[in-house]
């Protein structure tokens, strides 16, 4: 059955029917949006990281190899939701169904360690309350974090949701929308590396 | 269970469940009047407070929460929603589709708006209504004003929320599923203003979402973005409000625009002049639209430098207005004018969108705005573009349109009437208000002293104000007496676009046929040019409908019973919180497993209907 509908569903099974055009373009635009969402929460940080007051500062906090570890854990679990697009215009749905489960195994992972990070940013003084720097950096990292929770749930309702269906002209939009998705904060991810931990240790 | 027709289900269950963009359009109408109508006593109340010298009438808090709310309301309440619902009925109907994109977030959009609302306006029987102006700048609405900044900053979020998925997914519909032969250069212009307006929406809106999510962040769990002592910086808040609030006015406007660029070209009988420069004009307008916002924030001490270059770059929106202002000129020359009530307000549109527009450029002048800011002129210049803009927009869109959205004309005489009065009573009320406001009498104040020059001034203004009241009952009276007439036709005012192509009342599924566009002015081409009606791009055949869903109003009523969780924190009121997250993100789990794959109309059904 499955195998049937592979065999012939069109090359681009993601844009194929007006719904998934719809659902494709749809989908950009709204990274558009989150795009200005981001930039306004980096324009607060960058305003408010030298207000440290009384509380540590990025300095005295951040631990550079923790958090390269992180972000090669987030880059790889991009690379891994690619290698699962490419199953899907192969039309290896088994192999799509893998790639997407590293992909939530390596989010997740990531995920942890910045809960790991935040308890301990914590304990080394930095609250939520301590200074306009430590508000805007758990805003701004807190809500990166929030929309990698809410991707891990997405992708694993559909990878549980598909489990045995087959890909079909209804679900290959669903998980391409959901790899872009992933793609978008990775590269947010990427901004922040740059933008808050390498500046906030060498600039 | 996948062929739930509409028959088998009762009204209000139906109106509830519905995704047709029709139907969604006329539920943000009738909300949107709604508000609209309460924003409007707000306002009188305020006038009557100000009608004399040290007047006893409210009390100075109350005068506070009633120029929050009636700023917070018309803007977000009543006149985007208002137009909201022009666009979705029309902008489907001008392109030739038979829905949006995405019914199901259509829905979505208008319930999150609604509850949003709903939202902002219990404030005021729990502890009162916000009271920091339309625009909360902090520190005032972070550290000195009551609950009802909780309730402004939840309602907005939410109605908010549901701006931007309507923003995106009337963009996915007109890149998408425009008719065949509908180029982009082939677009009616209220197509295209809405179009633009979503790109605005698109791009402005998320830097709202997080001028409030701080200000919420900052008044309930103690977070300092704003607090001087822990760091802060106020400035922040006015970028982020003003880099959404600048577009925000485009957003209001340009759909006018566009109102009027159809009702001028249907009413004077002739292609709408330069269309490409109209288009080109929209786009500029938008683009500059995003470069000006910090012109609101002249006084705030950024330095001659950023006053001189956003002074400059807001001058500049005058040049594409001014070409769109002397196109509709041109569309007139040589036509023939018919004064209708549609045309009317177009006609008393150009003098006082004008008359807006030249204060504008006296505000930009960064300089002069010392003298200017925070004073009565402000409030004139904003309510001659808003009313004499957006609103006589509206008005002229609801007359133009009322035959094609309920199936009978609104009466001509109760409409001149209507709209003799209330552009009267509008000159009436804000003219004046500029010579108030050169004279030092100071916005958002609730008295003022006697013998400085204000009374004689400030009386008129008020009688304006009740002129446009009663102006606007006579509108919805209007709207009640004209329901005997019956419209018949499709197409009664000899139109030119493709909303005037099919039957009145409008079927469910728009066109029986997908139509196909030879030109600008599809229905115009087709009537001097071809056969006189649109020829088909496609056999008739059975029609996909989606289903209905009662989905959007769980999702709304989720966030909105979750916002009380945060607004009572303190009080221990967390779960509730949580059960509303729970509600909301449960349904949002049930919409993405189940799969909905609607329904079929059949042809026979089809064939009957467009007799």
């Amino acid at each position: 059955m499955a195998d049937q509908h592979v065999q012939t569903l069109p090359p681009s099974p993601e844009k194929a029917t007006l719904e998934g055009k719809n659902k494709y373009l749809g989908f950009w635009l709204f990274l558009g949006g989150e795009t200005v969402l981001f930039a306004s929460l980096f324009g607060t940080y960058l305003g408010l990281r030298g207000s440290t007051v009384d509380g540590p500062g990025p300095s005295e906090l951040f631990h550079l190899p923790l958090v390269f570890i992180m972000t090669m854990i987030l880059l790889t679990s991009s690379l891994t939701s690619v290698f699962a697009i490419i199953s899907m215009k192969k039309g290896n749905y088994k192999g799509l169904l893998a790639w997407m489960t590293a992909t939530v195994l390596l989010g997740a992972t990531f995920l942890g360690l910045e809960i790991y990070e935040f308890v301990e940013y914590v304990e080394h003084g930095l609250g939520f309350t301590t200074s306009a720097f430590g508000s805007s950096f758990y805003t701004l990292v807190g809500t990166h974090g929030a929309h990698v929770a809410f991707g891990i749930a997405w992708i694993t309702t559909l990878i549980i949701r598909y489990r045995k269906s087959g890909l079909t002209l209804t679900n290959a939009p669903k998980f391409y929308v959901a790899v872009l998705y992933w793609h978008f904060i990775d590269v947010v991810w990427v901004f922040i590396f740059s933008v808050v931990y390498l500046m906030g240790i060498g600039g | 269970m996948s062929n739930t027709n509409a028959q088998t289900k009762s009204v209000v269950w139906d109106w509830l469940t519905t995704v047709d963009h029709k139907k969604i359009g006329i539920m943000y109408l009738v909300a949107g009047a709604f508000f609209f109508a309460l924003g409007g006593f707000e306002a009188i109340l305020m006038r009557i407070q100000l009608m004399f010298p040290e007047a006893t009438f409210l009390p100075a808090q109350t005068f506070n929460e009633l120029l929050t709310m009636h700023g917070t309301t018309m803007i977000f309440l009543a006149a985007m929603p208002i137009l909201f619902g022009l666009m979705n009925y029309i902008v489907p109907l001008q392109i030739g589709a038979r829905d949006v994109a995405f019914p199901f977030l259509n829905s979505l959009g208008f319930w999150l708006f609604l509850f949003g609302g709903i939202l902002l306006n219990l404030s005021w029987f729990f502890g009162g209504a916000p009271d920091a102006g339309w625009t909360a700048y902090v520190p005032l609405s972070s550290e000195y004003s009551g609950t009802g900044i909780d309730y402004y900053v939840l309602g907005l979020q939410i109605s908010g929320a549901g701006t931007l998925i309507g923003g995106i997914n009337f963009l996915v519909t007109i890149i998408n599923m425009r008719a065949p032969g509908m180029s982009m250069m082939r677009m009616p212009l209220f197509t295209w203003s809405t179009f633009v307006a979503s790109t605005l929406i698109l791009f402005a809106f998320p830097a709202l979402t997080i001028g409030l999510l701080l200000l919420m962040l900052e008044r309930i769990f103690g977070a300092t973005y704003f607090a001087v002592a822990s760091g802060g910086n106020v400035v922040i808040w006015q970028h982020l409000f003003w880099i959404f609030g600048h577009p925000e006015v485009y957003i209001l406007i340009l759909p006018a625009f566009g109102i009027f660029s159809e009702i001028i070209a249907t009413f004077s009988k002739k292609r709408l002049f330069g269309y490409s420069a109209m288009v080109f004009a929209t786009l500029l307008i938008g683009f500059l639209g995003f470069m000006v916002w910090a012109h609101h924030m002249f006084t705030v001490g950024m330095g001659p430098i950023a006053n001189s270059i956003f002074a400059v770059a807001t001058m500049a929106i005058a040049v594409p207005t001014g070409i769109k202002i002397f196109n509709w000129l041109f569309t007139m020359w040589g036509g023939r004018i018919q004064f209708t009530t549609a045309n009317l307000f177009a006609l008393g549109f150009i003098p006082s969108f004008v008359m807006g527009g030249v204060t504008g450029i006296m505000l930009a002048t960064s300089a002069a705005n010392y003298q200017f800011h925070d004073t009565y002129f402000v409030v004139a210049h904003f309510h001659y573009v808003i009313i004499g803009g957006v609103v006589l927009g509206i008005f002229g869109g609801a007359f133009y349109w009322w035959p094609r959205m309920f199936g009978y004309r609104l009466n001509e005489t109760l409409g001149k009437i209507f709209f003799w009065m209330f552009l009267f009573g509008f000159h009436l009320t804000f003219f004046v208000q500029h010579f108030l406001g050169l004279m030092g009498m100071p916005r958002r104040v609730a008295s003022y002293l006697p013998g400085q020059g204000l009374d004689e001034m400030n009386l008129i203004s008020t009688i304006g104000a009740f002129l446009m009241g009663v102006a606007f009952i006579i509108f919805v009276v209007n709207i009640f007496v004209s329901m005997k007439n019956k419209e018949t036709s499709g197409d009664p005012w000899d139109g030119r676009t493709l909303e005037w192509t099919i039957p009145s009342p409008t079927p469910e599924y728009n066109f029986a046929q997908t139509p196909l566009v030879r030109d600008v002015d599809a229905l115009w081409y087709e009537k001097y040019e071809g056969e006189g009606s649109m020829k088909a791009a496609e056999p008739l055949g059975d029609i996909h409908m989606p289903n209905g869903s009662i989905l959007p109003v769980i999702i709304s009523l989720g966030l909105f019973i979750a916002s009380f969780g945060f607004i009572y924190h303190d009080d221990g009121w967390t779960w509730v919180a949580i059960v509303g997250l729970v509600i909301t993100f449960g349904s949002m789990f049930v919409r993405s497993i189940k799969e909905d794959h609607g329904y079929h109309i059949p042809v026979d059904e089809i064939k009957k209907g467009g007799k």
